[in-house]
């Protein structure tokens, strides 16, 4: 696995395997999968220990989980034709996409961000419970992520202004940056499954 | 995978149909979820049951259609790492569940 993958293979290897950039980019998912798998199991225990005070139940609102979901989901497919469109090296759609992308996970981001205020100001900060203590980790933790995946589409798409190519390299950003955005959106299904619909039966 | 291409370096990537297809799973699957819950037409174990099975449904449309994982032998390695998360994370969470549950039954702290 040589490093040097700037020169594009014409013909099809027998055993030409993908980047190892994009392969350790991977790897590095998996373990943060770990890290959502704990956080999932921290809520799974104390998601019932609420101390006299709010349950999600009390909590949680349908037309606000909607509209995070929406957003997260339509985000993904947008990332999707700027991959699409990164094969085919087009980089004005590339960076349209990109920023299409950026916009509705800002509007997830701030969505979810209003979301916390208003708990925090009606006293249900994560210093109510462990349930809130649980669920504001598991969750700021997944809206840090996205955070971090909007820091790196903004960079990506400077990277991209005012070039005429995309080359191998580039492409494995893209490729590393697609793996990360369509994690997140697998995290939050189970998010929106486990901590916001099951809490609201 | 009929609907998956692949590029020279060896990476699966989607077209326009198989992201649009995806999409429109996932859509269908998460209002069937919302509308599950809204709708309280089931009774509370079972709406339980029904969420878990579209959230596992929609995790698969998901890495199917947009992580584009797949059988090839190119993904061997990946996959491999894949199977060992996840049978990590289940036993991570069953085992926190159980042991906890344990716990406190032995506490009588509930």
């Amino acid at each position: 696995m040589a490093h040097d993958t700037t020169v594009q293979t014409a013909g099809h290897d027998e055993h030409h395997h993908e980047s190892p950039v994009v392969f350790g980019f991977w790897v590095y998912l998996m373990t943060d999968c770990i890290i959502f798998g704990s956080l999932f199991a921290v809520f799974a225990v104390l998601h019932n220990q609420v101390n006299g005070g709010p349950s999600g139940r009390d909590l949680f609102e349908y037309k606000g989980l909607a509209e995070e979901t929406a957003l997260l989901l339509i985000s993904s497919i947008t990332y999707g034709f700027g991959m699409i469109a990164a094969h085919k090296n087009e980089i004005s759609k590339v960076i349209m996409w990109l920023g299409v992308t950026f916009l509705l996970g800002l509007g997830f981001v701030g969505l979810e961000l209003s979301e916390f205020a208003h708990m925090i100001h009606e006293g249900n900060g994560p210093d109510r419970s462990a349930f809130l203590s649980s669920f504001f980790t598991l969750v700021s933790t997944h809206g840090l992520h996205v955070t971090c995946g909007l820091i790196w589409i903004v960079t990506l798409i400077v990277q991209l202004m005012g070039t005429t190519e995309i080359p191998e390299r580039m492409m494995s950003k893209l490729t590393c940056l697609s793996l990360f955005w369509h994690f997140l959106d697998i995290v939050w299904i189970c998010v929106f499954t486990y901590v916001y619909l099951a809490s609201m039966i | 995978m009929s609907d998956l291409h692949t590029s020279p370096s060896g990476e699966s990537h989607g077209s326009v149909s198989s992201y649009i297809i995806g999409f429109v799973l996932a859509v269908i699957l998460t209002v069937v979820a919302f509308g599950v819950v809204m709708s309280h037409s089931l009774s509370p174990s079972g709406t339980l049951t029904a969420l878990a099975v579209l959230a596992f449904v929609q995790v698969l449309v998901h890495l199917h259609y947009f992580l584009h994982m797949g059988s090839g032998s190119e993904q061997r390695w990946n996959n491999m790492c894949f199977f060992f998360a996840v049978g990590f994370v289940v036993i991570l969470i069953i085992g926190t569940m159980f042991i906890m549950n344990n716990t406190a039954m032995h506490m009588m702290s509930r």
